[in-house]
């Protein structure tokens, strides 16, 4: 039984994780139809930002976990340049494979640069730990990382589902999404709407990355690449562009790998996430969650 | 209200619109015909700020729209139905409406607003919690008129609104559309159906080839025999 609720709960940690990066993917491919390879590495940039400031914040005698804060800004801020400086310029003049291989020379560029900047790399840093203690309720036991980041993890998603169904610039997202012309004609500033969702889905890469590294207290220049793929496979596994499916894949993701961890093999982990993510892509092409809705003409 | 002069839009090398120019005065209902490939949409897109001209003015009032975003335009007091209607397949009835109030922050006025589409389109009320993805097209023409309406435009284009429709529907879109006018929006419809347009234009225009070849009153035009031996299939 223990065995069971430990593989449960490791497999919500790692699934909310995804999860959350999920989101930051699906968001920009939903609003401008791009893979968005460069997501990966605002999770290095927030794990890094996190390195430097919660020594600083403990210092200050403020709790360490809320330089997140300062996190979600330079991700957020980061997020916004990448797009401002790179993606828009080429969208502008290029099509979908132009924005496709900018965005890898981004993704390459951002671990480049974190290798060559003296004070960031490019050895691995071990960050302070965080929410190191155990809650014990009868003979099991669970770490409060694990609890927060389920618990915040779900708040967020929560936030986020709400923030896009209910407020004025969560439903111009959604238009632009559906349909960019309409959306001028609505009066909605397309541009402004695709750079608010990339402060958005980069700041959710730095909530991940005060999770992970809560967990696994190692910062990397390359950190962002393999987490990246995970929540990436989790987007398209969910239907990538839809919310609830991002979540829901990096849900699935998660206990996927923890299960296998747990009863078969660590090693065969990475087989039967992607074994699931072929059988799943075989019988819903569009994913889970994902609709191939017909226009009507 | 709206005037456009010497308006050359070109795709690349291929020119499009080769120096047209119009007018709709206050509380017209104006028409701009032609056939396919004429130009019809390439005007309407390049009025409301989707398609950069090459040379020529467009002016609403005293505005100059060609240097106004084309988000912006909408403030304006310009409103569009665009081709194929293009509402929001995945959003309902209502959130389509809402939307098309973007550009106002007024509550009770966007309420106001909507009792007024409702008032219009009496069968959008009965739909407002549907997916307008799962509407007719008919229904869906009404919702487009209805979004752009929500800001109480003083004018509205209107782009192929019979596209797709039955006939039946088409003359009960058209007299909306005539509705409209009596309510006090100008309108400037794009249309196929040179007949129908005609019969509820104050004015038209006839577009060919990137070029207006005639202009006048709709009714004359109606009987004119060239307009009918091209467009009405007389």
């Amino acid at each position: 039984m223990s065995t069971f609720m430990q593989f449960i709960t490791t497999g919500l940690r790692l699934g909310s994780v995804y999860a959350l990066i999920a989101l930051g993917y699906t968001m920009v491919y939903g609003i401008i139809k791009l893979i968005n390879f460069a997501h990966g590495d605002f999770i290095m940039v927030g794990g890094y930002t996190l390195f430097f400031t919660i020594p600083a914040f403990m210092k200050l005698g403020l709790p360490g976990w809320a330089a997140v804060f300062i996190a979600i800004i330079v991700c957020a801020v980061v997020g916004m340049l990448v797009e401002l400086l790179a993606y828009r310029p080429v969208r502008k003049r290029g099509n979908n494979l132009t924005s496709l291989i900018t965005a890898i020379a981004m993704s390459f560029i951002l671990e480049n640069l974190a290798q060559a900047i003296p004070a960031i790399g490019p050895d691995p840093r071990v960050p302070y730990m965080l929410f190191n203690n155990d809650i014990k309720i009868g003979s099991f036991s669970i770490s409060v990382a694990t609890l927060i980041t389920i618990v915040v993890s779900a708040i967020i998603m929560i936030g986020l589902y709400q923030f896009t169904q209910k407020t004025k610039i969560g439903r111009a997202m959604r238009c632009v999404s559906e349909d960019k012309q309409a959306a001028v004609l609505m009066g909605i500033n397309v541009n402004k709407v695709i750079i608010i969702t990339f402060a958005i889905g980069a700041g959710l890469a730095a909530v991940a990355a005060l999770m992970y590294i809560a967990q696994y207290p190692k910062v990397t220049t390359t950190m962002g690449a393999t987490l990246g793929i995970y929540a990436f496979v989790s987007a398209v596994l969910g239907g990538i562009g839809s919310l609830p499916g991002a979540m829901l894949g990096g849900i699935i993701i998660g206990i996927v790998q923890s299960g296998t961890s747990t009863y078969i093999s660590s090693s065969m982990a990475d087989t039967f996430v992607y074994l699931i993510l072929i059988v799943v892509l075989m019988v819903k092409p569009a994913g889970i969650l994902g609709k191939n809705i017909g226009e009507k003409v | 209200m709206l005037n456009i002069k010497d308006l050359c839009v070109s795709y690349g090398a291929i020119s499009a619109l080769k120096g047209i120019s119009l007018t709709v005065n206050d509380g017209e209902l104006v028409t701009l015909i032609g056939a396919n490939g004429a130009g019809k949409t390439t005007t309407l897109h390049t009025i409301s700020g989707l398609l950069k001209a090459s040379s020529g003015t467009i002016m609403l009032d005293d505005i100059d729209l060609q240097k106004t975003p084309a988000h912006k335009i909408i403030e304006y007091g310009m409103a569009q139905v665009p081709e194929g209607r293009h509402v929001f397949a995945q959003m309902t009835v209502l959130e389509n409406l809402y939307m098309g109030a973007y550009s106002i922050s007024d509550k009770k006025k966007i309420e106001d607003n909507i009792e007024w589409v409702f008032h219009h389109f009496p069968r959008l009320k009965e739909r407002s919690k549907q997916l307008a993805g799962t509407l007719s097209g008919g229904e869906q023409q009404m919702l487009a008129t209805g979004r752009a309406i929500m800001t109480n435009p003083k004018i509205v284009l209107m782009d192929e609104p019979s596209m797709g429709l039955s006939p039946l529907l088409v003359s009960e879109i058209f007299s909306i559309i005539k509705e409209l006018q009596k309510s006090g929006i100008t309108i400037l419809l794009v249309e196929q159906n040179a007949k129908m347009a005609l019969s509820i234009a104050d004015r038209a225009y006839v577009l060919e080839n990137g070029k207006i070849s005639m202009s006048g009153n709709a009714s004359e035009l109606l009987n004119d025999e060239r307009v009918k031996k091209a467009y009405l299939g007389a």
